[in-house]
């Protein structure tokens, strides 16, 4: 079924007999197996994998990654993404064999040094979110969000209020929120956001009743604005008894600035993988540790890592009260070694300077861009903003098509469509990690696009036109789904 | 101070500030009220240099015994084995690693088509129609698959074998309760799960069965006749979770008729890294494909008609259908999917099983020479790379004695399950050696007394 301009899948490289491996001998006695097994448990059709030669899967997956946007391949200004530089160093130190070549069972005595690792990271980022405790056991930012909303859920079970069974989100919060909120066992309540952009006090009275458990925020919420009534929501939904989760998605805007503690927040996730530098690896994996107060400390879950009184680390499972376990073992380490090394080279001065500069480029950037685009929300920004495309929109061009022209100038397009309560939004996140002369290109690129839209719209309306694939037809492969390849 | 990660220096400061029109950064964050402002600094270390954070970490790293200053027989879900060297070098690829979820067909094409590959051998190995991008690990693909079987079954009951992973039964039990699911644990005897109490168990309300090929102490279950014990139930499912490498030679799950079946691909091209970030997987059939959790990735075509892949069925997902996704998962582990594709790649049809019988030829040497000698070996059935050693001691205290001797002993049963005290599970794969083997059964014979 493939043309000939199609690029190979690896199976149509296949050829039998050809090996791209070599394993170590077979030193000990060969012992017959298929008479210690019922013939119908010894499979009878080898699994159809490719047989080829170790070049041959270099080339391909070589020719593959030259088919891939990446950060270090340019700007991708992907909003509420964090698309920031990836520290090589951090790459080599998760590869030190000491940290890459460990098992979770091993005795503790042998592990001291990844202990020490993960404690003082734990610590760390109870530091910078102003939380007593921090898990690290949490995979992603979703699986954060649960795990938070498991411990609230245990607390208010613990002091009887069983009836507590809502989770309030903001019409703007990212689509885990909602989804986390029922997979934990609750009920999502939408409040609304204002005029302003910001969640609506009235709204937030209005749905906050005794059956509050909690409200989830992200500060700066995905507009990039922050929730400056911070206070006041606090004080609403603690005074009807429910609890504040902070979603970690935007803390690179406000380290050092302010912490989640500071604002009234019971719980916090954060995304390691965002914030703290961990590759976002094409999808994953990430690590989503969670941070709580004392008095949400007993239900997290287990295990945690403390310390004797001789400095010796060790996995504390005696926690009666705990949610349980969320996943095997402790956490996506490989990770966390990755962001405590970020940590390690930034220091205090250095996180602040982060949330500094992140926010200084959005300003920048949206204060440029405001020039050509729709600015539904004009006020300062934290680490990002989003634009609406109604202006080009009136000309025939959609959002998504200026994002599928920018592919053609060699970036990753902003979040599109997202947040959903702005118009042919654009969302546009910089980071810090980018310099002043990349943001003006990307500008330019986009003022360019703009023109176009109004002399040349078909340019916008068809692009990409420089890509290895133009548009896709994504309707088909929805409607007919073809999941897997299979030989002709 | 001028950091190598932020670019911007004092003049390019003063440009952006004029642009935006304030005389200094700290307007920008006027909007955060006084009161919750932080106004110290953060209690963390100071930054330090490049080449003295490798130097100290370098040394963290050394405080730790691994695989490569000790000889490792502990498994328990967690294989230390052959990574050829391509995975590193494929991954290390900043075109990958360093990319977002490939939302952008048009740029992403390489790491849409690697994880349309990744799914394509996921099913090949399971003997399933579909499989998903990837799932955080195995043990919360296992618990989403029994939170899928009560969805989709409207039915409350689980009953789940005790001899899958102890830490997998754990993550069933908190997922679980946000569905407020009944899980039901079923004995072992001998080392398999008792097939007269699940009988019994099973009933109309049951939503899933849930078994793990090999099992918890390398045992390999009889799914055909809990297939047939299933079967009985019009709607019960059948969820095996298994070790990938174990269906290089064992019939997979799919040719029982199992109706979803996770684990996690560490097993190939994944190092042990503590636990984690490994590659859980999710395969199905297509009946249950639009109730998958998480990314997939279908095949289309492009305006010319070239042949290309995007993300598809997104309305089962949390950025679509918010508090109705199918699960809330979002990151997943997208590129050590692609390592176990490439290790997949590497092996291909023949080293699949090649490196399976090795694990089990190994395995089997090992589990004679403890007999040989003198040691009770657990359990007599059909074994796929672990095996039960009964010793004199606590495993914990030999362990420790073993790391003095260079070895990474086995996993201590005990600490899950009374019964096992002083039994160690012993994990032999196709990277150890005969001598390794054998100098490890004479010490732990030193050390047992």
């Amino acid at each position: 079924m493939a043309n000939e301009q199609d690029f190979p899948v690896i199976f149509e490289l296949s050829k039998e007999g050809r090996k791209g491996y070599h394993l170590p001998e077979l030193d000990v006695d060969d012992f017959n197996l298929d008479d210690e097994f019922q013939k119908q448990y010894i499979r009878q059709e080898d699994p159809d994998l490719p047989e080829v030669s170790e070049l041959q899967i270099m080339r391909h997956y070589t020719a593959l990654s030259t088919r891939n946007h990446g950060v270090d391949s340019g700007f991708y200004p992907l909003g509420s993404c964090t698309m920031k530089y990836n520290p090589k160093m951090n790459e080599d130190v998760a590869r030190l064999p000491g940290l890459s070549s460990i098992h979770p069972y091993q005795p503790e005595s042998s592990v001291q040094g990844a202990l020490a690792l993960m404690y003082d990271l734990q610590t760390s980022l109870s530091h910078i979110t102003g939380m007593d405790y921090v898990t690290l056991q949490s995979a992603a930012g979703a699986q954060g969000e649960w795990t938070g909303l498991m411990m609230i859920r245990a607390f208010h079970e613990a002091n009887g209020d069983y009836q507590r069974t809502k989770v309030i989100v903001p019409d703007s919060a990212h689509g885990t929120n909602p989804a986390s909120a029922t997979v934990a066992g609750f009920e999502a309540v939408t409040v609304k956001s204002n005029e302003r952009g910001l969640v609506d006090l009235d709204d937030l009275r209005r749905v906050v009743d005794e059956q509050t458990a909690a409200l989830m925020l992200t500060n700066p919420n995905t507009l990039g604005l922050f929730e400056k009534d911070i206070i006041e929501m606090a004080e609403i939904v603690h005074g009807a008894g429910g609890r504040l989760y902070y979603d970690g998605a935007n803390l690179n805007a406000i380290m050092g600035y302010t912490r989640p503690v500071d604002m009234g927040f019971d719980v916090v996730h954060l995304n390691l993988h965002k914030t703290f530098t961990g590759p976002h690896g094409g999808g994953g994996p990430g690590s989503g540790p969670v941070g709580v107060t004392n008095e949400l400390a007993p239900f997290l879950p287990k295990p945690l890592i403390a310390k004797t009184g001789d400095e010796q680390y060790f996995f504390d499972y005696d926690r009666p009260h705990s949610i349980g376990r969320i996943k095997p073992y402790y956490g996506n380490f490989g990770i966390n070694v990755r962001a405590y090394t970020y940590i390690r080279s930034m220091g205090p001065d250095g996180l602040k300077q982060v949330s500094e500069s992140a926010v200084l480029n959005a300003n920048y950037m949206m204060r440029r861009l405001s020039e050509e685009f729709e600015l539904p929300y004009d006020q300062h920004c934290k680490h990002e903003f989003v634009l609406s495309g109604k202006n080009q929109k009136k000309m025939g061009v959609r959002t998504l098509d200026m994002a599928k022209r920018l592919l053609d100038f060699g970036y990753h397009p902003p979040t599109i469509y997202f947040p959903l309560n702005v118009e042919e939004a654009l969302m546009v996140e910089p980071t810090e990690t980018e310099a002043k002369e990349t943001l003006d290109e990307f500008v330019d690129a986009m003022n360019q696009i703009s023109k176009e839209a109004k002399e040349d719209p078909e340019t916008v309306q068809e692009a990409p036109h420089t890509t290895v694939v133009d548009r896709m037809d994504e309707t088909t492969a929805a409607r007919k789904p073809i999941l897997r390849y299979y030989r002709d | 101070m001028q950091h190598r990660y932020i670019p911007m220096t004092d003049e390019d400061r003063q440009a952006m500030l004029k642009t935006i029109g304030v005389s200094s950064s700290d307007e920008l964050f006027a909007d955060i009220p006084e009161p919750v402002r932080f106004t110290g600094e953060l209690n963390i270390k100071p930054a330090k240099s490049e080449f003295e954070l490798k130097k100290e970490m370098a040394g963290l790293a050394e405080q730790n015994s691994h695989t490569q200053s000790h000889t490792s027989f502990l498994g328990a879900g967690v294989y230390e084995h052959y990574i050829p060297s391509i995975v590193d070098h494929v991954i290390s690829r900043s075109e990958f690693y360093t990319a977002y979820t490939p939302y952008q067909p048009e740029i992403s094409q390489g790491e849409l088509q690697a994880i349309f590959e990744f799914q394509t051998m996921i099913c090949e190995m399971t003997g399933m129609e579909v499989a998903n991008s990837s799932m955080y690990d195995g043990g919360t693909a296992l618990a989403e698959a029994v939170n899928l079987s009560a969805g989709q079954t409207k039915k409350k009951k689980v009953i789940v074998s005790k001899a899958i992973h102890p830490e997998s039964l754990d993550v069933i039990y908190t997922y679980a309760k946000g569905f407020n699911l009944d899980i039901i644990e079923i004995d072992h005897q001998n080392g398999l799960t008792d097939l007269d109490q699940l009988k019994a168990e099973l009933d109309d309300d049951t939503a899933s069965v849930v078994m793990q090929y090999p099992n918890f102490f390398g045992q390999i279950e009889p799914l055909e006749d809990v297939q047939s014990l299933v079967s009985e139930q019009q709607k019960t499912m059948m969820i095996v979770s298994s070790n990938p490498l174990a269906l290089g030679y064992l019939t997979p799950p799919g040719e029982f008729g199992a109706d979803i079946v996770v684990g996690d691909a560490q097993v190939f091209g994944i190092p042990t890294q503590f636990g984690g970030p490994h590659c859980g997987y999710f395969a199905t059939t297509k009946k249950l494909m639009r109730k998958v959790p998480g990314r997939l990735v279908g095949q289309t075509t492009d305006d010319e008609g070239r042949r290309g892949f995007v993300l598809t069925l997104q309305a089962r997902e949390q950025h679509i259908r918010r508090d109705k996704a199918t699960s809330n998962i979002c990151s997943n582990q997208a590129l050590n999917a692609l390592a176990s594709s490439v290790a997949m790649s590497a092996l291909g049809k023949q080293g699949v099983r090649e490196m399976a019988e090795l694990n089990m030829k190994k395995a089997r040497y090992a589990k004679k020479a403890f007999e040989s000698a003198g040691f009770e070996t657990l359990y007599d059935g059909p074994f796929f790379n672990e095996f039960i050693v009964k010793l004199n001691k606590p495993v914990q205290e030999l362990n420790e004695a073993l790391l003095q001797e260079g070895f990474i002993g086995g996993y201590d049963l005990g600490r899950d399950q009374e019964q096992y005290d002083h039994h160690m599970l012993v994990a032999v794969t196709e990277v150890r050696s005969k001598d390794e083997i054998d100098q490890f059964v004479s010490k732990v014979g030193e050390l047992n007394g």
